[in-house]
């Protein structure tokens, strides 16, 4: 499996994708610091962008990455290697480099502009760890949905709605129940539906750090409380390993009896 | 050798010196000492040995007096900060005559009561008093003024150690009091900083209000008054200002007053006031309001609070004129979609027109009032979706036709810069 990530790895990165998808977050970094000047301000912008832009572009990546090299898969298989270890070093090998380019792309404006000398130190840290994790679930999510689908279009459907599911049409329905319920305590509810998805527990950890004034009023301080300590930090990065364990269990039970 | 005339001038010149230091002791009135080895052992004595203009002088050291009465006309001096400990057995120092001054003392140890209002030092019905240079610690309430006016509260240190609500006292409290200047006061730790009732034409400059348990300046039925340059930070709930008329809020800072019901600031029923120059930073809620009218609001700086402004319904014709508001995450929040305020010039951060003409005003009108804030104002946990997508997806949508939210609710004439004001 490993030589397989390897390979994967090493294939992505001399393709130009991935120096495009690296470029793209350079820019974006040294755009926001140097035109804007106000770091909190940046990590504000840059958070919009990672819990949009990073599950659109894993999940978009991962399916083109996986219908592209169906011809080396089929070559693969016809080796004495493992299945399921053919697809996991893929996904593993996608997802690495994309979390790579997101890391460096984003990391190294911000190094050069002083991060380490700031307080914003830990909301950038958090910023990439999150970041880093949604590609990790959107990724494998793309590859379970390509497993399953032989055509292309119908893969590539399936994976846009599942990110606009995640994205935007969950929290339409999430909204759309609190308003409708409005009258029961909705604390509690409120939570584990934000734990469900993993895009809407990243922004919230996130903005627990930034917005912390808005948040705290009211019923804010519900929210505060439990993602302000360690225990809720700790199970929501819990629940944020358990969206990449999940899917990739998936991927390798559907790869273990994929033909083709 | 000198001649005659100019002996004669140095004599007249020592003569008019004797004759004005004469004068000058006769309109002072005698000086008392105060000491563990003068001849007025406690601040009482010394009290009770002077006459109205004398000067009572305690020296350094420590008094544990309480009931201190003082029926004169006189100046409390403290030499070199004594200390008075009041070892928690009550009021400390009561005045109870006219033109009374009360200058460089640490009155420490007020005793906490249930039923009446212990406070360090209290003026009763009496005008014309000066308390100033004074440093409580350990008290419950401070310097307490009831129905006295023309009087000067300067440059005190208050610092209590409150916990509870129901069982501290407030820094410094007026009480029916009129025309009294307080400034320079660093209050801290109590429950109110600076609380006022009744009280009208009182001016309230350069204090600094922080770390208190409810408000750090509660106004209450007070009319006509001014506070200007004053800080006010990380207050449990920030200032209030409740059933005047006619208040000046100027050039002052309402800083970090972060909680579950704080704001920077707090207006309930207030008529005719004017606020301008003033900054609100990083607070739940900027401003707070309740049926107000006629308030003005120009000059002002919002600058990353969660709401900058909630509009709680029945505020009418107030005008919001060249304020910035900056980073908030909601800038004005209403209830209803009933708008009879005014909004004009102001720079708003998210703003997002564009200026074709350059004149420095944008030229699409700017609707400060978001969808969602009208949604979090019916159903408060749908906070937890701030910033997502959908939620800018809906707000775009109210911006374009608006359906939930004040049709009139816009500024026309948003500017594309922040506004310079001149602080000094």
């Amino acid at each position: 499996m490993l030589k397989i990530l390897k390979y994967s790895f090493y294939d992505l990165m001399r393709s130009r994708w991935s120096y495009v998808y690296f470029l793209f977050y350079l820019l974006l970094g040294v755009v926001l610091l140097f035109l804007n000047n106000d770091l909190s301000k940046a990590v504000i912008t840059l958070m919009n962008v990672i819990i949009i832009l990073v599950p659109l572009i894993g999940t978009i990546f991962g399916v083109m990455y996986y219908y592209n090299s169906r011809e080396f898969t089929e070559l693969l298989l016809a080796q004495p290697v493992k299945r399921s270890s053919i697809f996991l070093g893929q996904y593993f090998g996608v997802a690495t480099s994309l979390a790579m380019s997101l890391v460096i792309g984003l990391g190294l404006p911000f190094v050069f502009y002083g991060i380490f000398n700031s307080n914003a130190i830990w909301d950038f840290t958090l910023l990439l760890v999150t970041g880093g994790f949604l590609t990790f679930i959107f990724t494998a999510l793309a590859f379970v949905i390509a497993l399953s689908n032989e055509n292309k279009i119908k893969g590539f459907g399936y994976a846009i709605l599942l990110w606009l599911f995640m994205a935007v049409i969950y929290d339409g329905i999430f909204l759309m129940s609190l308003l409708y319920f409005e009258d029961y305590p909705l604390d509690k509810f409120s939570l584990i539906a934000t734990m469900l998805n993993p895009v809407d527990l990243s922004r919230v950890l996130i903005l627990l750090k930034l917005d912390i004034s808005a948040l705290l009023g009211y019923t804010g301080a519900v929210f505060q409380k439990f993602f302000g300590t360690s225990f809720g930090l700790l199970l929501s990065f819990a629940m944020l390993i358990v969206w990449v364990v999940v899917p990739t269990f998936f991927i390798w039970r559907i790869a273990k009896r994929k033909d083709f | 050798m000198p001649n005659f005339e100019t002996i004669l001038k140095k004599t007249l010149h020592i003569f008019t010196l004797v004759i004005l230091l004469f004068a000058t002791a006769a309109a002072m009135g005698k000086t008392i000492n105060v000491c563990s080895t003068c001849e007025a052992k406690t601040i009482q004595e010394g009290i009770n040995q002077a006459s109205d203009g004398d000067t009572v002088l305690v020296k350094k050291g420590i008094y544990k007096e309480v009931n201190i009465i003082v029926d004169k006309s006189i100046i409390l001096l403290g030499e070199n900060l004594p200390t008075i400990d009041g070892e928690d057995k009550g009021e400390i120092i009561k005045i109870v005559a006219d033109n009374v001054t009360v200058d460089g003392f640490k009155i420490i140890n007020v005793g906490t009561s249930y039923t009446s209002d212990y406070a360090a030092i209290r003026v009763i019905k009496k005008n014309g008093y000066l308390i100033q240079n004074l440093q409580l610690e350990k008290l419950f309430f401070g310097i307490y003024l009831e129905r006295s006016d023309n009087g000067k509260v300067l440059n005190n240190t208050i610092k209590g150690d409150a916990i509870n609500e129901y069982n501290s006292g407030n820094g410094i409290q007026l009480w029916y009091c009129n025309d009294v200047e307080v400034r320079g006061n660093d209050v801290q730790n109590v429950r109110d900083g600076i609380y006022l009732e009744f009280s009208d034409n009182i001016r309230i400059s350069h204090n600094l209000s922080r770390n208190n348990l409810r408000y750090g300046l509660h106004f209450m039925f007070s009319n006509n008054d001014i506070y200007e340059y004053n800080t006010f930070e990380n207050n449990g709930a920030g200032v209030a200002v409740m059933f005047s008329k006619f208040i000046e809020m100027k050039n002052n800072v309402f800083k970090e007053n972060w909680g579950t019901a704080a704001f920077g600031l707090l207006l309930k029923e207030i008529n005719d006031a004017t606020i301008s120059n003033n900054v609100f930073k990083e607070n739940t809620v900027g401003i707070n309001l309740e049926g107000s009218n006629r308030v003005t609001y120009h000059n002002n700086d919002f600058i990353s609070n969660g709401w900058a402004i909630k509009v709680r319904g029945a505020c009418y014709a107030n005008s919001f004129k060249e304020n910035n508001f900056l980073y908030n995450s909601f800038d004005i929040s209403y209830n209803s979609n009933i708008n009879d305020n005014e909004f004009d010039n102001n720079y708003w951060s998210n703003y997002t027109g564009y200026d074709l003409n350059k004149d420095g005003i944008g030229d699409v009108p700017y609707r400060p009032v978001k969808l969602f804030s009208y949604i979090v104002n019916r159903t408060p946990e749908t906070i937890i979706l701030l910033r997502s997508l959908f939620i800018d997806i809906i707000d775009f949508s109210e911006k374009v036709s608006p359906v939930f939210t004040p049709d009139n609710l816009v500024d026309e004439n948003p500017k594309m810069k922040p506004i310079k004001h001149d602080r000094s």
